[in-house]
Formats: C-alpha cells, structure tokens, sequence
C-alpha cells in the first residue's frame, strides 16, 4: 500500500486514465490541434465537433439540451458568470441575492463584490443539520429579489440541499435558481428536465477530468441572458469569450461520460467506503459526526475529535492526504465558517476533519486509516490538557478562558 | 503547513509530557490559551529550595507548533533558576523551531505559560 493513502477527493481528484488517453489526441500536430473557432478549414471543423460531442457527454450527465453548456475556467469562473451575469443583466428588475453562510467562498466572496455595487444580499443560517429551512427562503424573498444562489452539496460538509423545493418557490415567485453543482455532480443524479433550475455550475476536476475547465449550464427555455464578464471574440455565443481549450473539453466530456456511465456503481462503493469508515470509529469517545449520513454525499465524512485540534490530527496522520474543517492549514488561523454557521461550538469547528473518498479508493486503506486514527487520537489526547480536565470531570466550557 | 524539522521532532517525540500534583507547595501550574481559539497550554514546574527548575512538564492542545512551543519550553526550563526562565524570550522560540509567521502567536502562548507558571509557584510560597 502506497502512502500518504489520498483521501481528499473533495479537494480534487486525479484525472482518468482514459480521459487522458482522449485529450492527448488534441494537442499535437499530429492531432486535432485546432481552433474550434477557425470556420475556413478542416482543422477548426473537427475541433468544434470534438467540443459539440464534450457538450453532447455534459448535457447526458444532467440531462439537459447541449447549446445551454457554456464552457468557462472553472467552478469559480462559472459562478460568477452566473451571478454577477444575472445581477447585471436584470438589474432594472432588482438588486436583491438570497443565498446561503455555508456557500463556497466563490458564491460569497462574489456576493460580497455585489454588496459593493448596490446589491443587497441575505445570508441564510441553516438548521443544526446543516439544511436550509425552505420556510426562511419563502420569508426572505422581497419584491426585488432577483436570484437564489444555494449548493447542491456542501464541499465541507457534504450536506445536499433539496434543490428540487428550491426550484419550485424560484418558478413560482419568478426569481432565477441557480445551483452550485460542484461537489454533487457525478455522485448525485440531477435532472435539469424535471428541476426548474436556471444556472448549474460544474467543475471538472472534481469527477476525474482536468483542471481549468469548468461549466455554466444556462436554461434556453424560458431563455435565460446573461451579462458577459470577459469579452472579446464572441465565442460561446457571445457568454464567455476566449479560444476554447478544446483537449481540456473533450477531457471534461470523457470524464462526465465516464461519471454517467458509474454513477449508480460509485455511489454504493462510495456509500460502503464511508460507512466502514464511520462505523469503525464512531466509538471513539466524545466524536462528533458533521455530516448527516442520511443526506449526505457519500464521498465525504466529517468528523470532530474533541479535544484535539484539527492540525496536530492532521500531522499525526501524515500517511492520509486529509483536510481540516478548520482552515488551519492555510493562512488564516479561523476555524470552518461552514461549520460555524451550522451551529457548531467554535472548539468542535477547530477539531473537524474532512475525509473524502472516490474512484480510486480502496477497501484495505480505509481499514489501515482506521487503524491509525484510533493510534493518533490516542496519542494526541494523552497530550490534551483539555482531555485530561474531561477525564477529571471538570467543564472545560465553564472555565473563564482568556481570549 | 510544511514545519521545519525541529518542529515535527518536538511533535512527534514531545519532551516531557505529563502532570504534577497541584497540591505540592513545589509546583507551579499554568493554563494559557483558550479552547475556541484552538490554543490550550497547561505547563508546570517544580522548583527546588534553591530556586533552581529541577522538573517540568506539559500538555498541550493545538497545532504543531504549539505542541513543539511547549516541548521545547519545558526542555530549556529545565535546570534554570526561576529569574533565568522568566528572561526567555519567544523570539527565541520562533528561532529555534523556525515557527512560519502565522504560528509565532503558539511561541508568545510558550512564552506566557512559563511566566504564569512562575506567578502560580511564586504566590504559593507568600502563602
């Protein structure tokens, strides 16, 4: 067994061996290298047949028509084509977001850049397990409520919305939905047929395609405009301008085929993997699970150890590639506002770990990351001295802590 | 995170981890940091009739670099009179284990958990 053992598939995921295979075939000169805008010769013609089917394989995965996929950078370029592109668009309409505090940062950071340009935004708290209450969306709609912005599943957390409710109170009241489908794309089947929903977006290195490349699933009908962010050549109909990375297309094409194809496969495998995980250390005392196993993507468990601090379990691990509900890692010191925001005591954020799992994870590295969980939180609680007070019987939250 | 080599030595060997009694005249105890900003230390001495630190230990809750911050404190504590322990700067700390910027404030906690140590020691005596 090769160690560290990755289980950080919520971070990204390493790119399909066949999905490689596809992509090499458009970059050389020996292959359909060329610009999917180029209309006077062959090669151009081929290039933009190879992005037509990449858009054909998209729209398969969530059942939508190909010409509503715009191609985009990423996740992040995708969300923010959709929300600053609606707000601009529609701003005679209103000014009003409604959107969640436990939204990826490029949903808030974007709503945060709108607050700065006159719009309004409500951050909506979810319940205790980590759902949004259907009633505070209805509440919170005003006349000039223009979009929703909720995720479907939550990167921290793994916590799904019920984007199908949401969906019906957008069509209803006529407020655009649009979905960050980021984690949940792959792992949970979503049919824009059937959900009303009006922007998506994807990333395709979270489901085994490259890196940079990512989409904006934008409804013909009723046809929903945009304001462009980036101009220049017109590409993607005029949405988001730019030479199409065709190899990093066709490699998200493959890589969404591959999903469709493993979807209902993956999903027990992964479902497995994550309770073997969770059953074997649940018993750990004062352990808190973050995750509601009974909504919750199968490829993410996050846990509390308490007492023990997030980093320290994450260097005792050094054989598991994790991460940390807290952002410990990076530069800033604050505990997971996503956790925060769920109602989670800020020592128990300052604990949390995520692990994720995914296509290539197997049954014999969850039972060896079993095995040295139990060594580290061991350890790591002898070394508490938090730990020891809980052994004495002494509340640790009565003490009079200086902050 | 990527730690120095000092660092993840104290972390994965801590020196001197443990408890004294409270009780004893002897022993200073100090518990500095708070659990919500992810930083507890408790550190102790036991001082001798010369004045002389002749065992410490600690417990620590918090990243890497706290664990080793204390580790360390402990092991330079170690056979110090108390004026001498009072004067170790967290400078000196952040030197030693190479501590990257955002953690110096895990030092400045090693820092204070010794002097409050000695406050605690020295205040049982005057009783």
């Amino acid at each position: 067994m090769k160690t560290p053992i990755y289980l950080d598939y919520a971070a990204t995921t390493p790119v399909d061996k066949n999905v490689v295979k596809v992509m090499l075939k458009y970059l050389t000169k020996n292959g359909n290298f060329g610009n999917a805008a180029s209309r006077s010769h062959k090669f151009g013609w081929v290039a933009e047949e190879a992005v037509d089917i990449a858009r054909e394989q998209i729209s398969d995965l969530i059942k939508s028509d190909p010409k509503e996929i715009i191609f985009t950078s990423g996740a992040t370029e995708s969300i923010n084509l959709a929300i600053k592109g609606i707000m601009k668009f529609y701003k005679n309409k209103g000014n009003h977001i409604i959107t969640s505090a436990t939204e990826h940062k490029a949903v808030l950071d974007t709503c945060r850049y709108l607050e700065n340009e006159k719009c309004k935004v409500t951050y909506l708290i979810p319940k205790k397990n980590g759902i949004i209450n259907i009633k505070d969306i209805i509440k919170n709609i005003k006349k000039n409520t223009i979009l929703i912005s909720i995720m479907h599943v939550n990167n921290e957390t793994g916590i799904i919305q019920n984007i199908d409710k949401i969906s019906k109170i957008c069509n209803k009241k006529n407020i655009f939905f649009h979905v960050d489908a980021t984690q949940s794309v792959g792992k949970i089947k979503i049919n824009l047929k059937k959900t009303k929903i009006d922007l998506m977006s994807f990333s395709s290195h979270k489901i085994y395609g490259p890196k940079g490349i990512g989409a904006l699933f934008i409804r013909k009908k009723p046809r929903i405009r945009i304001s462009p962010q980036i101009h220049g050549g017109g590409h993607e109909r005029g949405m988001r301008s730019g030479t199409l990375p065709v190899h990093q297309i066709v490699g998200m094409g493959e890589a969404f085929k591959i999903a469709k194809k493993n979807i209902n496969k993956e999903n027990l495998m992964l479902n497995k993997l994550r309770n073997l995980l969770w059953n074997k250390i649940k018993n750990i005392e004062e352990i808190y699970l973050n995750s509601d196993l009974k909504n919750t993507s199968p490829h993410i468990l996050n846990v509390s150890f308490n007492y023990i601090e997030g980093e320290s379990i994450i260097m005792a691990l050094k054989d598991l590639a994790i991460s940390s509900g807290s952002a410990c890692t990076s530069s800033s010191l604050e505990p997971s506002y996503v956790l925060k925001a769920m109602g989670i005591k800020t020592e128990l954020a300052h604990s949390s770990i995520r692990f994720s799992f995914g296509r290539f994870t197997k049954k014999k590295e969850i039972k060896y990351a079993i095995k040295i969980i139990h060594e580290s939180v061991k350890k790591l609680r002898q070394l508490s001295p938090l730990w020891e007070m809980f052994k004495k019987g002494i509340d640790v939250e009565k003490i009079n802590w200086k902050k | 995170m990527s730690y120095s080599k000092e660092v993840i030595d104290h972390y994965e060997n801590p020196r001197n981890v443990g408890s004294f009694s409270t009780k004893k005249k002897n022993v200073g105890t100090s518990l500095v940091g708070a659990p919500a900003c992810g930083d507890v230390m408790k550190l102790q001495i036991k001082v001798n009739k010369h004045g002389v630190i002749e065992d410490a230990c600690f417990k620590t809750y918090g990243c890497g670099s706290a664990i080793a911050s204390s580790s360390l404190m402990t092991e330079w504590i170690k056979g110090k009179t108390l004026d001498q322990a009072k004067k170790i700067k967290n400078t000196k700390i952040v030197k030693k284990l190479n501590l990257p910027p955002v953690k110096i404030h895990c030092s400045i906690l090693a820092e204070e958990a010794i002097k409050n140590a000695i406050l605690d020691y020295n205040k049982k005596q005057k009783k």
